[in-house]
């Protein structure tokens, strides 16, 4: 079955809603929202914590409502929305090929926004050392159980990785029955917010241990232990520190990749991010094709990725008009204080500001963040402090930006 | 006695220090000063679960509490919470169960479930 | 009186088991764990060894050789994705170019089809991903790569489907002699048998100490691999570097699922069981990989898992018929797999003759699925109108619908665990490792078995996914 329409966005989540919401607002009629779930919100309606909608509603709420309230007002515009529906794959000419329990459709697209989300990282891709029993899992894994099956996976817990969903898991098991024994976090700092380690881990008495991490996981058929060991400023193991641990579930919150397959697939180049390489108006570098959210890059808070995706909805409207013919595509660089920086491109054509978003390599006190533009500063802020684990947002107004630039380097550095 | 904390309204994670008067510092924000004062006084947390559901989509409908709910009495709202359930459709804000252990604060679902 | 029992539902069992159903006989395979393939058969570098390697004039050598040959009709008949891409065994001095010519030899004399090709630019038309360095190849065109988890499961499958019986989740604890047969113990029961063939892997030196038989020692020789995602070309063929004293070596490989394998490591062990993973002896498997390919992309690593090779003193296969009607296999290491359709013709045959068996006239040998992944956009669509559970895709990474899952549901061959189904249908084996999936995957083993989530394993017995109901 073949279907046409202006703006495809692949991808119900914060982001995926936030594109189509900004897509609607920007003025696009035809717009097809895909999602493989059974309901709208993506991995928010798992996350039945609250902390959500701070910036998008100017009140706390949990993941489930975040995402009701966004379904709520898609559900007032003319987005046609596919649930349990999978994008198999897309082409650079903008051709989908989706699956779904009504069939097999061909879907040929304007624009094509992509908003999948992302995938946790797994004792596989960490080379976890020992047994792969049952009841190591990822800590998303280990949620999704809980909150939408009823589950507990285990009683007795331990959880490597201090990433927020970690820490809310701690919290969410031990109210719920389970014993959490502690969190292991192989670098020197909490990799999640403060405000998760008061809430989640000392509410409860559960110790962080920072600088440790587990070298090995024991049980041929269940978990039946773990060894806790410290480690250097390195990060390698200091031999003779191991604790023996017995537990029946460890959870894992090492880190989230964005989910490129289908992106990748297409020939879509990716960046430093892992995401896909984009421009200022998160074109990437397949034309037409955006990318927003957890799949361009992992956010510390759906409420960016729902930003980020108006961005991406607003800019695929734009490029309704016509695929800008020529891409300016200036590079931009940072130094090594900064781990990675999203958009890879700064495409002149696009008239919107530019938003540049990073992190740091380490945590950092006093230190100045500077946009140099072919070799002139064209931005300096001044920070207190600076944590990897909290995204920065850098806006550059589009007047500050001149043609033909060769370069855009954005430099972090201690303040003198 | 002198109470050293993280504020924990917002992701920003202010350190406070409540003096014995109830004089905060730290805080970047009003929000901060009246967290700290609550802490200080009678902690508070907002609770999120979840409780079995009669639907076609899920099994588990979310709930949370429609205030922070006092620290200690979060064992016993667990309890409270088990047996509860509901059947869909459900809308965020209707509430499951009101004035949770005598606190006068309610179990609200937390989640549209249509069906 | 039961006419067969064959102990152990590895690929050797398991194509023992579907010979055997060829016969009007009663064959009943008991297996310890919750599936077939569990052991060896599910964790080695899923080749079809071409058969230079084994030193002509052994059993190794010559059921490599003719196993090989008979990969072709067997992955057809079963529907097992088989692939013959050949390998390269590299060489990088004078020295290994010498040690070719050796191999060259070993393999005329064992009939294996085999050339070297001197040089990088001879190399690299059959291998891009050589590095430059290389000086010479041994080409072995016959070498191939199969699904080691299907063809395990769609032997057993075809045997059940032609009258055999399949006992999982029951351990042999006890063989003694009676009248005209054996007696077989069990924790669940005990069976009458005419005739008894070990085909226990790892634990073979145990169960055929049970009639007394203690010659063999099976020294179990662990195997680490990384297990890369299918992120796009890379090697083409099965590269390995010269042959030692260890072994075939660290070996680079494609799967036929598009995936790619680097390992494995050889290590002598305690344990049958112990198939723990070390960051040692990784690392040495990412050197040895690392020296076969010009880049190796071990970012795109998605999982590690270790093997047990079920290796015995002297080295080669032993299959015999110990005492009448007692018929041992032992030692079948590498190349097992590549062995195992001649095996499983041999052993079928042995037992044959004892028993004096009539062949069936309506042996069906085929199992067939519907694979999404080979039809057409067009009988794609018909298909999902038909019944729309194939158009509901469950694993996002691999995409597999719910239809490919709930059809291994309903085959002879049971599907117990979180595990089988992974073998099954790859559900699980991508970039998520079943993050996106598993939850779906465990309701529907549950239903489909009639049980309680809580009551499914991952993979062994006692290895729950999921501990209670919260609330």
């Amino acid at each position: 079955m073949k279907k046409t329409v202006d703006i495809l966005i692949i991808g119900g989540g914060a982001a995926g809603l936030g594109a189509a919401l900004g897509a609607v607002e920007a003025g696009a009629k035809e717009i097809l929202l895909v999602d493989r779930k059974n309901r709208l919100g993506g991995i928010l309606t798992q996350c039945v914590h609250s902390g959500f909608g701070l910036k998008v509603f100017g009140e706390e709420l949990t993941g489930p409502e975040f995402a009701s309230r966004l379904a709520r007002k898609l559900a007032e515009t003319p987005v046609e929305v596919w649930l349990n529906a999978f994008v198999l794959s897309i082409s650079p000419a903008k051709e989908a090929l989706i699956s779904s329990r009504d069939g097999l459709y061909q879907v040929s697209a304007k624009t094509i926004i992509y908003a999948t989300g992302c995938l946790e990282r797994t004792p596989g891709m960490i080379q976890l050392p020992g047994t792969r029993p049952s009841g190591v899992l990822t800590a998303g894994l280990a949620q999704l159980y809980l909150n939408e099956y009823g589950y507990l996976p285990g009683k007795k817990a331990f959880i490597l990785g201090s990433g927020d969903i970690g820490l809310i898991m701690a919290r969410r098991l031990s109210l719920e029955g389970a014993k959490v024994l502690g969190v292991a976090e192989i670098m020197p700092y909490s990799n999640g917010l403060v405000r998760n380690k008061v809430q989640c881990l000392d509410d409860f008495g559960i110790p962080l241990y920072l600088s440790h991490t587990v070298s090995r996981v024991y049980g041929n058929h269940h978990l039946e232990a773990i060894d806790l060991v410290k480690v250097d400023e390195e990060g390698k193991i200091i031999q003779g520190t191991e604790e023996h641990i017995e537990c029946d579930l460890l959870l894992l919150s090492v880190g989230l990749l964005p989910n490129v397959g289908i992106l990748k697939n297409a020939g879509a180049r990716i960046g430093e991010s892992k995401g896909a390489a984009v421009d200022g108006s998160l074109m990437t570098s397949l034309p037409g094709v955006f990318s927003a959210g957890n799949s361009l890059h992992v956010h510390d808070l759906a409420d960016e990725a729902y930003l980020e995706g108006i961005e991406a909805g607003k800019a695929a409207v734009n490029c309704l008009k016509g695929v800008p013919e020529h891409r300016t595509m200036t590079p931009l660089s940072h130094n090594e204080n900064i781990g990675y920086l999203v958009p890879s491109y700064y495409d002149e054509s696009y008239l919107g500001d530019l938003l540049i978003k990073f992190r740091c390599r380490r945590p950092k006190e006093k230190c100045v963040i500077m946009v140099i533009a072919d070799g002139e500063i064209i931005k300096t802020i001044n920070k207190i402090s600076m944590l990897p684990s909290e995204m920065e947002i850098i806006r550059i107004p589009k007047k500050l930006l001149k043609n033909n630039l060769k370069t855009i380097e954005v430099i972090l550095e201690d303040r003198l | 006695m002198k109470l050293q904390t993280t504020c924990i309204i917002c992701p920003r994670g202010c350190r406070l220090t409540v003096e014995d008067d109830l004089t905060v510092s730290g805080n970047s924000c009003p929000r901060g000063e009246r967290y700290g004062r609550q802490e200080a006084t009678d902690p508070r947390r907002s609770v999120s679960s979840t409780i079995r559901i009669d639907s076609t989509l899920v099994k588990m409908c979310p709930v949370h509490t429609s205030a922070p709910f006092p620290k200690a009495k979060i064992p016993a709202l667990m309890e409270a919470i088990k047996p509860l359930s509901a059947k869909a459709p459900v809308h965020m804000g209707e509430a499951v169960c009101q004035n949770l252990l005598g606190t006068g604060i309610d179990l609200l679902i937390s989640e549209d479930i249509e069906r | 009186m039961q006419d067969v029992i064959i102990i152990g539902a590895g690929v050797i069992g398991t194509l023992i088991a579907r010979n055997l159903s060829a016969y009007q006989t009663d064959v009943l395979v008991l297996e310890k764990n919750l599936d077939v393939g569990d052991g060896a058969s599910g964790a080695n570098s899923a080749i079809v060894h071409s058969g230079y390697d084994p030193i002509p004039g052994t059993k190794k050598a010559e059921y490599n050789v003719r196993g090989n040959a008979m990969f072709d009709q067997l992955s057809r008949e079963l529907g097992v994705p088989f692939r013959r891409i050949g390998s390269l065994t590299l060489a990088f001095d004078e020295e290994g170019e010498q040690k070719l010519s050796e191999l060259l030899n070993r393999a005329k004399q064992n009939g294996v089809p085999a050339e070297i090709l001197f040089g990088y630019d001879a190399i690299k038309e059959k291998e891009p991903h050589v590095p430059k360095e290389v000086k010479a190849a041994l080409y072995c065109p016959t070498a191939g790569i199969v699904d080691p988890f299907l063809l395990t499961a769609r032997a057993m499958e075809n045997a059940l489907d032609n009258g055999a019986k399949l006992h999982l989740g029951e351990a042999v604890t006890a063989i003694k002699p009676i009248d005209g047969g054996y007696e077989v113990q069990t924790p669940k029961a005990t069976y009458q048998t005419r005739y008894v063939i070990n085909a226990a892997g790892a634990y073979a030196d145990e169960i055929a100490k049970m009639m007394g038989l203690d010659k063999w020692k099976i020294i179990p020789k662990k195997g680490q691999y990384f297990v890369l995602d299918h992120f796009g070309p890379f090697v083409k063929t099965v590269l390995f570097p010269l042959p030692s004293q260890k072994g075939k070596g660290m070996l680079v490989t494609p799967t036929t699922a598009g995936n790619y394998l680097v390992g494995p490591s050889s290590s002598i062990e305690e344990s049958k069981d112990d198939v723990s993973t070390d960051s040692l002896t990784l690392a040495q498997v990412k050197e040895g990989g690392a020296k076969l390919v010009d880049q190796l992309p071990l970012k795109e690593a998605i999982r590690v898992y270790a093997g047990l090779r079920s290796s015995i003193e002297g080295g080669d296969f032993v299959i015999e018929e110990s005492k009448p009607g007692f018929l041992n296999l032992i030692g079948i290491d590498s190349p097992g797999l590549a062995s195992s359709p001649y095996i499983g013709k041999l052993v079928a045959e042995m037992a044959e003759s004892r028993l004096h068996l009539t062949k069936k006239k309506n042996w069906n040998p085929f199992v067939s699925r519907i694979k999404l992944a080979n039809l057409s956009l067009e009988e794609r669509a018909k298909l999902i109108k038909e019944n729309p559970d194939y158009g509901e895709i469950i694993c996002t990474c691999e995409k597999i619908s719910l239809g490919e899952i709930r059809q291994e549901l309903r085959t002879s061959l049971p599907c117990l665990t979180i595990k089988a189904m992974k073998k099954r249908t790859r559900c699980g084996f991508g970039k998520c490792q079943g993050g996106f999936c598993q939850a779906r995957i465990l309701e529907e083993i549950a239903r489909a078995n009639g049980k309680k989530l809580e009551e499914i394993n991952y993979g062994f017995p006692d290895s729950f996914q999921l501990k209670e109901a919260s609330k």
